[in-house]
């Protein structure tokens, strides 16, 4: 059967004149939306949206939930991800209603509780760091990368400084990096790393000049290795008059333990749906504060929360500010999150997640490497890169042994990334993963590794226990079904649509509202 | 600490394996002057003790629990069903990553897809995309999008759009050294035509209006698209979801890209965030769109399945060469919006918009009435609409806040042009009675 009664969209489940909600009935004008809006202002055709009942539509997102692995159903050791355990006592903070229930834009004396939570996450983070001052208006650590290199572009040119347009990356950078830097229309330089995995230093010294806006790095690296020659690169990058760049994506290694600020860094993002356990939501929302050093302050996107004897206020930032990132002041709900994991773990708690997160990644690492190479054999920070080479020679891949790791009811790591290692495996197991997981975790990649020499494929059919298996994503791009408008479409061509459709399904298909 | 499972037995044995004699023996690499020693920071809170100080400090907010708001401009209280916040809190949903792995994420990538349908049939385009940040940086997006596709340099953008947004889309597009030229408004809040018609000149990549606009109007923007067309340019609009069930939707105005704020659709106040941005544009512009999209497909078994789709456009491929940096979507919030209009259908989303037209309308005529305060009639309203009043409006609202009353938005910092005058908001949670009360309370001040 091509499409069972599971994969049917709620579109198709349809039925002209049910409901699942019930509003009030009562206007309170006789006037109508005909005499309130002018007819050619009025939508003519009726949206067609589905028509379901509240059972019903319970129903279809109880089952497709069912669908989905979860960091509460399943192991996740996707590298530099930090899948950790989202507490549940974050979640209810973000649910009571004197916070949920506040509008953004209410006078500041009606919104103190909102605010000093801003202040004191911002205080926490510049303690954390090392940093002087935190925005926390950037929606995600992407829009925070923007935000950190429009700084760098407001910095350099407050200063007349225009010859600088180039920006440094190691070639195993995350790709966010370079993609933020070319839409600020900078050239991006890469740079090699050495063979301990590291920022090669001659390399870095042959790339820098005066033309040289800004140096972008993670530490410890996407390798999950600590740039020991950090204070180097940070003088070296600072004499040639750039800045630096604190990717924070791997900052799950280091709280406590050190901090950006005391290695130099000018700017840092900080990902709190990383580090600071806000829940990943199936790809958002985020949450990307930026932190720089008090030269950059001036610099930094309007408004700022500060504490003026009792009471918090906003304050605008001046005439260099690189402007405004978002509507309103930031992603509030994951700040407030963000916030309570803090106040939870205090001090020592903060600084066991980092050690913990480290000695878990060396001892997978430990029991692994004899079985696929490690692609740095040396201790790891919170996460570490192996190589699926040896699946090469039986036609495998690094995806084939990830999708293999599903049946064992394990997320894959991130498959092929960093770019610097072929057939890499990036794993990072988090504090949250007890010893027995880690075990169970590591007990399954030895099976397949001796599957890839036994059984190869089982490997390479492998997910065999889940809903679908390989998709067909050259189909899914050359020919792109976007929406069930979409697919209604191709369902009129037979050559694309006759794939997608089953037979017995074809009745079912024609009772859904027609929306061509 | 109850998230940290290790104990202290498996720390020693996990070091043995390691073969290293201390945890400290790890961080050999870091150089000595770099640890980190005694932080600044609070030791750990109980959850009963954290508790009780986030409920105190929440008493200093005043929620709509405890008072009647009248604040719209961009993020908008609505009813939301009781059946929306149990199912976003499956956990499969809510803790779940990105939908890297389709096999295990087919939940997630189905209800993407549902969600580009709904928004894709709301708005009258073609394709929308899983969502961007919010309502700003999807129209930010959309400019430099308009921008590229037509290798001209200049927006313009109808000063009526809201505020914050003009602000966002300056960030973006000025970052990436093109401009932004204005369009005024008339005295009932509408964008000037003939103006707009002066300002679009061959240099114009892209025309954003916003619909209803920041003053609550229904832009009338009959011949907009051809005129912007003939120039060779590409319009943007920015439309409140909220609104589509019964106003002209963005695709039958002729719009090439639509963008705007998907909070009302199901997403609580929440202090400004997080929301969502929808994003839906014409065919033409499909392999453009910024961002992640889910497409349907089948698996090696002829099963229908779905994944993420075009990322040839997308940083983690393209790295340098990326169409935007941008590599998560709003995804929770996404499915908030999907599960709202689901659960209200065909019929529900046109008979909330009535409702709040209704509401807005009322409240209107009612004030209106009241000496001492005027309003704009002559344009359709939404659910917003501009107050003018004899009295500075910080003194109203001094005067209103004690009594439980938030009575709107003072533009006057954005447009200073409008001194003494507020911005009203009514939704469908108004009751007769509230919209009374507030009228009540203005006629006595």
């Amino acid at each position: 059967m091509l499409i069972d009664s599971e994969s049917r969209l709620s579109f198709e489940k349809s039925t002209p004149g049910r409901r699942g909600a019930a509003l009030p009935k009562k206007k309170l004008l006789t006037k109508g939306a005909s005499e309130l809006v002018p007819h050619s202002l009025r939508r003519q055709n009726a949206a067609e949206l589905p028509e379901l009942t509240e059972p019903e539509v319970v129903r279809h997102f109880v089952n497709l939930s069912k669908k989905n692995f979860s960091i509460d159903t399943h192991f996740y050791p996707l590298g530099s991800c930090s899948m950790k355990y989202n507490p549940k006592v974050n979640e209810w903070a973000a649910g009571l209603d004197s916070f949920a229930l506040v509008h953004p834009l209410q006078p500041e004396e009606t919104i103190q509780g909102w605010l000093r939570i801003y202040n004191e996450l911002e205080q926490d983070l510049k303690e954390i760091t090392g940093m002087d001052r935190f925005t926390l208006q950037p929606a995600a650590g992407a829009q925070g990368e923007l935000c950190g290199m429009m700084i760098v572009r407001a910095y350099h040119s407050s200063r007349g400084d225009h010859s600088r347009r180039r920006v440094l990356v190691p070639d195993s950078s995350h790709g966010t990096n370079p993609a933020t830097a070319a839409l600020l229309g900078y050239e991006v330089v890469q740079i090699k790393s050495n063979a301990r995995g590291r920022v090669d230093l001659e390399e870095l010294r042959r790339n820098l000049d005066h033309r040289t806006a800004c140096l972008m790095l993670t530490n410890p690296n996407t390798l999950g290795l600590f740039e020991e020659e950090i204070l180097e690169i940070t003088q070296l990058v600072h004499k040639a008059g750039a800045l630096l760049y604190y990717d924070g994506a791997n900052f799950n290694a280091l709280l406590g333990i050190a901090r950006p600020g005391d290695m130099g860094f000018d700017i840092v993002h900080l990902n709190l749906h990383k580090t600071f356990s806000t829940p990943h939501g199936g790809g958002g929302p985020g949450s990307g504060p930026v932190g720089v050093k008090e030269k950059l302050v001036p610099f930094l996107p309007l408004p700022l929360v500060e504490k003026v004897k009792d009471r918090y206020a906003f304050k605008g930032n001046g005439p260099q500010s690189i402007g405004r990132l978002k509507a309103f002041h930031g992603q509030s709900g994951m700040i407030l999150r963000a916030y309570v994991y803090i106040r939870t773990l205090g001090l020592s708690g903060l600084k066991q997640v980092s050690e913990d997160a480290i000695l878990n990644a060396n001892y997978l690492k430990e029991r692994l490497k004899e079985f696929f190479p490690v692609a740095v054999d040396e201790p790891c920070m919170h996460e570490f890169v192996l190589s699926a080479k040896p699946a090469v020679p039986k036609g495998l891949h690094a995806i084939d042994v990830g999708k293999r790791l599903l049946d064992f009811g394990f997320h894959a790591p991130t498959v092929h990334f960093p770019l610097v290692v072929p057939e890499a495996l990036m794993i990072e197991p988090t504090e949250t993963e007890s010893k027995e997981t880690l075990d169970r975790f590591a007990d399954a990649l030895i099976q397949i590794r001796h599957e890839i020499d036994t059984n190869p494929d089982v490997v390479k059919n492998a997910p065999h226990s889940l809903p679908i298996r390989r998709p067909d994503e050259v189909l899914a791009a050359r020919n792109p079904i976007l929406t069930y408008q979409d697919f209604c479409e191709s369902n009129q061509n037979p050559s694309v649509g006759a794939q997608l459709i089953a037979p017995e399904y074809k009745g079912a298909i024609n009772r859904a509202p027609t929306i061509l | 600490m109850h998230y940290h499972p290790l104990t202290a037995e498996d720390r020693r044995a996990m070091l043995e394996t390691i073969g290293v004699g201390r945890f400290e023996d790890l961080l050999a690499g870091i150089p000595q002057k770099l640890k980190t020693r005694g932080l600044s920071l609070p030791e750990a809170t109980s959850e009963l003790e954290l508790r009780r100080a986030l409920e105190e400090i929440g008493r200093e907010n005043r929620s709509t629990k405890n008072a009647l708001s009248f604040l719209g401009g961009g993020s908008y209280e609505h009813f939301i069903p009781a059946a929306l916040p149990q199912l976003l809190s499956r956990n499969e949903f809510y803790t779940a990553y990105t939908p890297y792995q389709p096999e295990a994420s087919q939940g997630t990538l189905q209800t993407i897809f549902e969600y580009q349908s709904l928004i894709s049939e709301l708005t009258g385009m073609a394709v929308s995309n899983a969502s961007h940040y919010d309502g700003a940086t999807s129209l930010a997006e959309a400019g430099l999008l308009a921008l590229r596709h037509t290798g001209r340099r200049k927006l313009l953008v109808s000063r009526a759009t809201h505020p914050h947004y003009r602000q966002v889309l300056r960030t973006y597009v000025e970052s990436a050294d093109f401009t932004v030229e204005e369009i005024g408004f008339d005295k009932e809040g509408r964008f000037q035509r003939e103006e707009f018609e002066s300002l679009l000149t061959d240099e114009v990549g892209g025309v954003v209006f916003q619909t209803p606009n920041f003053f609550g109007v229904v832009e009338n923007l009959e011949k907009v698209a051809e005129l912007v067309h003939r120039k060779g340019a590409l319009l943007i609009l920015a439309a409140n979801p909220m609104s589509l069930g019964v106003l002209r939707p963005p695709g039958e105005w002729g719009a090439d890209m639509a963008t705007g704020e998907g909070q009302p659709l199901g997403v609580p106040l929440g202090f400004g965030g997080p929301y969502l941005g929808y994003f839906a544009v014409t065919k033409e512009l499909v392999r453009k769109i910024p961002g992640r999209l889910a497409g349907m497909t089948i698996d090696g078994e002829g099963r229908r399945a779905f994944v993420l789709t075009l990322q040839a456009r997308e940083q983690h491929i393209r790295r340098e060469r990326a169409s935007s940096n941008i590599c998560t979507n709003e995804a929770l919030l996404a499915l908030a919006a999907c599960i709202y209009l689901t659960l209200l259908g065909k019929e529900g989303i046109r008979e909330v918009g009535e409702l709040n037209l209704d509401r807005a309308n009322y409240l209107r005529e009612e004030i209106a009435k009241l000496k001492g305060f005027r309003v704009a009639r002559e344009a359709p309203i939404f659910n917003e609409f501009v107050v003018f009043s004899e009295k500075p409006f910080a003194e109203i609202e001094k005067k209103l806040i004690p009594q439980g009353i938030l009575p709107g938005i003072d533009p006057s910092s954005f447009y200073p042009e409008l001194k003494n005058a507020f911005i009203v908001c009514a939704t469908e949670t108004k009751s007769k009675e509230d919209l009374d009360r507030f009228a009540k309370a203005l006629k006595e001040i």
